[in-house]
């Protein structure tokens, strides 16, 4: 059913992104490939994988932005999945069922059997979290790694999605953010975690953490951090060096 | 947005046609046709046969059209399952009415009222689609769901036009309904362009990244090098370059050109009547489908955000 579920649990599972701890080294998307392309939606096909223009369906994509200008401007590397939205307009607009929205813990499917490859979903989607499989006909999307996070034939640390588990820095975190206990509620309440586009209504339950603040000082010598300038040759002690410098501007 | 040949021709196509079988419904009703069989069949075929040619192409437009049927299944949510509802449903207040009109020789009423209103709600079904999706601003305003009955209108009503001429049928107020159609469409899709030009947008970078606090936000590095389904489906770019142009066509060929030729044809009655109507059919479509064109090729998805669009 495209229908919301009615009575959804208090569970939202979801991913806690570090946009202050992410180096963008793309392992996170790797891992992701990896992973799914044996997992649950397998395979995460590609075309020309060994071609002139390789391309294929990923589910996590790093972007790398900057913001601000100069001294004050930041790189920000950002990693991307489905958001498992507490209005997911993807699935209401699927009009055979093939997308739905799990009442125990929110997580956005895709049932495969059922898509037309109609494409709506992925327009519906403000993120482009949805990803079309043209070999197999049929949208395919994050599945949070349902397959890892209740399998109980894998160690109990390995029970998170394979981006958070392959991340190298910590900069992803996985958990329940209906419950305002759980250590990823705590981060995002300490961090001022944030929805991406707010404005459209979606209400992501995946939750991005603002870098900090940029130091304009280095800690350990108190050296300002502002670029070099050239240095002016009237200010040196040397006198040859003075005279050269006057001689040379004339 | 990419533009699917497949729904540029099912969109325009089925418009026109579910439009015509409005009209149909709607003269049916109020009494001023006669139950002639061979105007009837023509009618049926033309109407039925463009609304059919519509959904077998939009069913082409899928990957698994042999799961279609499924479609049907989400009306409480959807709005393209309530097109197919529809679209499937308007096919039997038309089939009933033609077996009074084309067997029987009696125009039911009844049947052309309910054909009328089911047609009329195919439409606004179609337009929902676009309209409804929050990420695309250019559809999600208020012209879409005028725009789509306008043109639908104005095609059909031309096509009504002009088998009116050719059959047994009231002509008057079938040009009437074409230069109302034109007309609306002209004004409407002005409207459209101009809240396009004028910038409206779903979001920009900045609410896209979260990042707006640092200052103006811009991609430094896209997450692959090759295109992926992302930017062939929602990057879509071609025909930007040329829109004025095919804003143009759209305008004149599509609607004030045949509505000249509607118009002339008002003005001295038969005198290369259907010389004009066959002009102003021929235009109009090639002025439709350039607009369905347009109304794709300029529509911005916010997904462009994360690619360096600064709004969308």
């Amino acid at each position: 059913m495209t229908a919301l579920p009615a009575h959804p649990s208090d569970r939202k599972l979801g991913l806690v992104i570090d946009l202050d701890i992410c180096v963008g080294c793309h392992a996170c998307a790797v891992s992701c490939k990896e992973w799914n392309t044996g997992g649950h939606m397998a395979p995460l096909t590609d075309y020309e994988a060994w071609g002139d223009s390789p391309s294929g369906v990923w589910f996590n994509r790093i972007h790398s932005f900057e913001a601000g200008e100069g001294a004050n401007g930041r790189t920000v590397h950002f990693p991307k999945s489905c958001l498992h939205c507490e209005q997911p307009a993807c699935v209401t607009v699927c009009p055979t069922g093939a997308s739905f929205k799990r009442a125990e813990d929110g997580i956005v499917l895709v049932n495969e059997d059922l898509c037309i490859g109609c494409k709506l979903c992925s327009w519906a989607c403000p993120y482009g979290a949805r990803e079309f499989d043209e070999d197999v006909g049929v949208m395919k999307k994050c599945t949070l790694c349902i397959d890892r996070i209740y399998n109980d034939k894998l160690e109990e640390v390995d029970r998170v999605p394979a981006c958070v588990a392959t991340c190298p820095v910590g900069a992803r975190h996985f958990g329940d953010l209906g419950d305002p206990n759980s250590e990823v509620s705590k981060l995002v309440q300490e961090r001022a975690g944030y929805d991406l586009m707010p404005e459209l209504g979606y209400k992501p339950v995946n939750k991005y953490l603002p870098p900090r603040t940029g130091r304009t000082h280095t800690g350990c010598t108190g050296a300002p951090a502002t670029p070099l300038q050239e240095s002016p040759a009237e200010s040196t002690g040397n006198r040859l060096l003075r005279w050269l410098d006057q001689a040379l501007s004339r | 947005m990419h533009p699917a040949l497949s729904v540029i021709l099912f969109t325009s196509a089925s418009g026109g046609g579910y439009a015509m079988l409005a009209l149909l419904g709607l003269f049916g009703a109020s009494g001023v046709l006669a139950p002639d069989p061979l105007s009837g069949w023509i009618a049926f075929l033309w109407s039925l046969g463009m609304v059919t040619f519509g959904l077998v192409s939009s069913t082409l437009h899928l990957s698994h059209p042999e799961r279609a049927w499924r479609a049907v299944s989400q009306w409480r949510t959807s709005w393209l399952s309530r097109e197919g509802v529809l679209a499937l449903f308007t096919f039997l207040p038309a089939g009933l009415y033609a077996i009074g009109w084309l067997f029987l020789g009696e125009i039911w009423r009844w049947a052309g009222a309910l054909l009328s209103l089911s047609a009329i709600a195919t439409i606004c079904a179609t337009a929902m689609i676009y309209a409804s999706l929050k990420p695309i601003r250019a559809w999600n305003s208020l012209w879409t769901l005028p725009g789509y009955l306008a043109m639908g209108l104005a095609s059909g009503a031309l096509w009504f036009t002009l088998w009116a001429e050719l059959m047994p049928a009231p002509q008057k107020p079938a040009y009437d309904f074409a230069a109302i159609g034109l007309l609306a469409a002209a004004f409407i899709k002005l409207f459209y362009w101009r809240l396009l030009d004028a910038g409206a947008h779903a979001a920009t970078a900045e609410s896209a990244t979260g990042l707006g606090h640092l200052g103006k936000v811009r991609l430094l590095a896209a997450p692959h090098t090759e295109e992926n389904y992302l930017l062939k489906e929602m990057g879509f770019r071609i025909a930007r370059k040329h829109a004025r142009k095919l804003r143009r066509i759209a305008l004149l060929a599509g609607f004030l050109l045949p509505l000249a030729a509607v118009l002339a044809a008002l003005a001295t009655p038969h005198v290369g009547d259907l010389v004009l109507l066959v002009l102003a059919v021929v235009l109009n479509a090639i002025g439709t489908i350039a607009e369905r064109w347009l109304f794709f090729a300029e529509a911005k998805h916010t997904v462009m955000l994360y690619y360096g669009a600064e709004r969308a």
